[in-house]
């Protein structure tokens, strides 16, 4: 509880006890991204072979740098800036970076989770919106944009977003999102007001809640029929797969950004911390959580998508029946859905030209389980399709909603922790001020910032902001931690931190992840990645109804000019680690402090620091 | 005689009939899907429904041309197949030779489309009538959209939140600072000596360094 002096110095807040803590961690970790990253990419790269780069790349690069964070943060006791500034002042540039990226993260994740809400607030209806289309203006027939996709597609990218369609036209801005928006800001502030003290209790439901729903789905999913077709297409291994680098890439990618490091929200929570906390413990279980968590969560979504696909093939095959039974006039119903491949045979043989002139469809199982989708498109598309088809729609529709939403709110406290503790950290904000106050500032800041993506492009800009803005930058900044901590700290005084915090020094393992393996991995997958993203033009799926090929997305490329923002997103961030570096190294040379090499603010002839003292104290 | 009017029937009927063809440029295509809609409870298509149709369409003609003779043998039926499904053309009553128009067909049958089909227990959808699209009935929207109303409620809930949180966190300063202005000094250790450890308690804590402060204080 933040307690303020007379003076105006402020205390450090503290946890109430250690689950508050450990939800709060996973929270932040278990995101949106474990419900429709995971179990698309476990599905895309050969099912169960998967969990073999996703396991190896958490415990070799995921672990390793949770636990750094969590050890660095407790043990300095500071935010994201202040930790970066002890260990150097060269590297204050570090904190700075993780807050830009924390705040450009922020807009785009409340973004989503606005739509979230605009979904839950439409569910409470009898039939849900998303299940038919709407007449057209003279109500002669359903509306053709609604016809040529499908309900869920038109209540998405028509009644939703009201998608524009290109990014270049932005439209303008739309009521009902700024307000979906405008609650879903608040909602944040009223969880944030007390700081950690109502962050603390928001997670006890927020963290926990999402567990329970994805049992119930779970369990309702793998009573319905096809579900089982679902789970075995998920998890049937395909070795193969595993030669080929992309997928290594992709589970790299996907730890680490599932385990939100480098936003600095995980330093700003274990510096809360009393000193001595088993921080080993709690990151080996926020990390194994969190994968469990995914694992978990594809289970459940799996089996309600192979239900969806089964769904999808009875009605294809029924439509062909109809057409059948409608053509060569036959009895009602004479044709059976299990019958329905010998009849085609029989028909093959007898009247094969006819057959032909019938407009049959291809129905294959396969072909609708591999309608895959990520993000948005699994949660707002395919998702609400398939329960629409489950009987009680509402009470799923409302659970799922709610789910994602408490997901994405817990990981929202991580990411605005993460501003708001270097902000505090820099006294960029008066004094006087108090924290319920700052909190509301940096809130309708970014709420107003917020407002581009509630335009017509909005979409299209939430999808740059999210494949640029949080991802190169986080890796370079993960580099930047990792060498900082234990090369610019060094390997030996970090041991002693960790000791004095845990009472045991770090074993063989953990010393060679963080001296080689884990930078190696993270300058890889860095290079690599910017290199797969520099080979082809960036581009975009625009929802364009004058499209030909429509109702598919039409890939299109980025404009120049959104091509210099996405430069920018990526550079703007990461500019104030250099620029901080040689701010300090001018200064320095200013005041020609002979202590060039040690740069510590803190040291002061007559007082020293940790080690000496906790030497002496063992002695 | 009874010769001549045998032939004259004969004659009629096959008239009739030739009135009524597949793709008859007047006539439309009635297409029932019962098995489907009603499963269990599907009844047999025979001549009794089919004599049922003759005269919920005679019905709808008389409804449409406001009380116009039409009667069953007005109504012509002819092509039918085990779908159940078969083409009609409608004869004006006065002269049977002469074919009601496509147009003013159609207009009877949408307007008391519901009627022929509930005869029949069906649908638009189970009850086809091939080139007459059913009507479509919008959905019916209220005056606030009922998604506001569930906005207004989280909404109301949130700010509510928002105020209560205030209010008792200004309250809880005040009083904090009417109390401090009382008793500082007393208030100082054992601060010092609780806020360290929160929960741990392992190791020794030495109380004349705390970490907590690694800037000393003037």
């Amino acid at each position: 509880m933040g307690k303020t002096k007379d003076s105006g110095v402020e205390e450090r807040p503290k946890w109430d006890n250690k689950v508050q803590y450990l939800l709060t961690c996973i929270g932040f970790a278990v995101g949106l991204g474990n419900v429709w990253r995971f179990p698309y990419l476990c599905q895309i790269y050969g099912g169960g072979a998967f969990l073999i780069p996703y396991l190896i790349a958490l415990v070799f690069a995921g672990l390793p740098l949770l636990y750094l964070e969590l050890a660095i943060g407790q043990r300095l006791r500071m935010g994201s800036i202040g930790v970066w500034t002890s260990i150097s002042p060269l590297l204050g540039g570090v904190g700075i970076a993780s807050m830009l990226v924390s705040f450009l993260v922020g807009i785009f994740y409340n973004t989503i989770l606005a739509w979230v809400l605009w979904y839950f607030f439409h569910s409470f209806q009898n039939p849900l919106p998303w299940s038919q289309c709407p007449l057209n203006d003279n109500l002669t027939g359903y509306n053709v944009e609604c016809v040529k996709s499908t309900p869920s597609n038109y209540f998405w990218y028509r009644e939703t977003l009201n998608v524009t369609p290109d990014i270049e036209t932005s439209g303008s801005l739309h009521w009902w999102l700024v307000i979906c928006l405008a609650s879903a800001w608040f909602v944040v502030y009223v969880c944030f007001i007390k700081g950690i003290a109502s962050i603390g209790k928001a997670v006890y439901v927020t963290a926990t809640f999402p567990y329970l729903v994805l049992t119930v789905f779970l369990i309702r999913g793998l009573t319905l029929p096809g579900a089982t077709d679902g789970l075995l297409y998920l998890f049937t291994p395909d070795w193969e797969i595993l030669k080929n680098p992309q997928v290594w890439l992709d589970a790299f990618t996907q730890i680490f950004f599932s385990l939100s490091l480098a936003f600095g929200g995980l330093i700003a929570f274990s510096s809360y911390n009393p000193e001595r906390n088993n921080c080993e413990r709690d990151a080996i279980l926020v990390g194994v959580i969190n994968s469990a968590t995914s694992i978990y969560a594809s289970i459940s979504i799996f089996s309600i998508l192979g239900f969806k696909a089964t769904t999808a093939f009875n009605s294809c095959v029924k439509e062909n029946i109809l057409a059948l039974t409608n053509h060569f006039e036959f009895s009602d119903q004479n044709i059976t859905a299990d019958k329905y491949d010998h009849w085609v045979e029989y028909l093959n043989r007898t009247s094969p030209g006819e057959l032909a002139s019938v407009d049959l469809r291809h129905c294959d199982l396969q072909t609708f389980l591999d309608q895959s989708a990520s993000g948005t498109g699994l949660a707002f598309i395919v998702f609400t399709e398939a329960v629409v088809e489950m009987p009680g729609s509402q009470i799923w529709a409302i659970l799922f909603f709610v789910m994602l939403f408490t997901l994405g709110l817990s990981s929202m406290f991580g990411t605005i922790e993460g501003i708001l503790r270097p902000i505090k950290d820099l006294k960029l904000m008066p004094k006087w001020m108090p924290n319920e106050l700052r909190t509301a500032v940096i809130c309708s800041i970014a709420f107003l910032t917020a407002l581009i993506f509630t335009m017509g492009s909005g979409n299209y800009w939430v999808e740059v902001f999210n494949s640029y803005a949080g991802s190169v930058p986080l890796l370079i900044i993960a580099f930047f931690e990792i060498i900082g901590v234990i090369y610019g700290r060094g390997m030996k005084t970090f041991s002693e931190d960790i000791y004095f915090m845990t009472g045991k020094r770090p074993n063989i393992f953990w010393k060679a992840c963080w001296m080689v393996i884990s930078p190696v991995m993270l300058l890889v997958v860095l290079v690599a990645y910017v290199g797969i993203q520099a080979q082809t033009h960036p581009s975009y799926h625009a929802w364009n109804p004058a499209y030909e090929l429509f109702p598919k997305t039409e890939m299109k490329p980025y404009p120049d000019w959104v091509f210099a923002i996405i430069v920018l997103l990526c550079v703007l961030p990461l500019i104030s680690i250099p620029l901080v570096a040689l701010y300090q190294l001018v200064r320095s040379r200013i005041k020609r402090s002979s202590a060039l090499v040690v740069l510590n603010p803190y040291c002061n002839d007559g007082f020293e620091v940790e080690p000496q003292e906790q030497k002496n104290q063992r002695a | 005689m009874l010769g001549q009017i045998f032939v004259l029937l004969c004659l009629s009927s096959a008239w009739a009939q030739q009135l009524c063809m597949p793709e008859a440029s007047d006539g439309y295509k009635v297409r029932l899907s019962i098995n489907t809609a009603l499963g269990d409870q599907a009844y047999v298509w025979n001549e009794n429904e089919m004599f049922l149709f003759r005269a919920t369409l005679a019905f709808a003609m008389r409804s449409y041309s406001g009380g116009q003779d039409y009667n069953v043998s007005n109504i012509v039926v002819c092509a039918e197949t085990p779908r159940v499904s078969f083409w009609f053309v409608v004869t004006a009553p006065l002269n049977s030779s002469r074919l009601i128009d496509r147009s003013d067909v159609e207009e009877a049958v949408r307007k008391s489309r519901n009627r022929i089909n509930s005869a029949f227990l069906l649908t638009d959808r189970s009850l086809e009538f091939i080139g007459i699209p059913p009507i479509l009935t919008a959905p019916v929207t209220p005056d606030t959209p009922q998604w506001l109303i569930v906005f207004g409620v989280v909404m109301g809930a949130v700010g509510a939140g928002i105020v209560v949180l205030l209010v008792t966190s200004v309250v809880e300063k005040k009083r904090k600072k009417n109390k401090k202005s009382g008793d500082e000094d007393i208030e100082e250790e054992p601060r010092e000596k609780t806020e360290g450890n929160g929960f741990a308690r392992d190791g020794v804590y030495n109380m004349s360094f705390s970490d907590d402060d690694p800037v000393t204080q003037m």
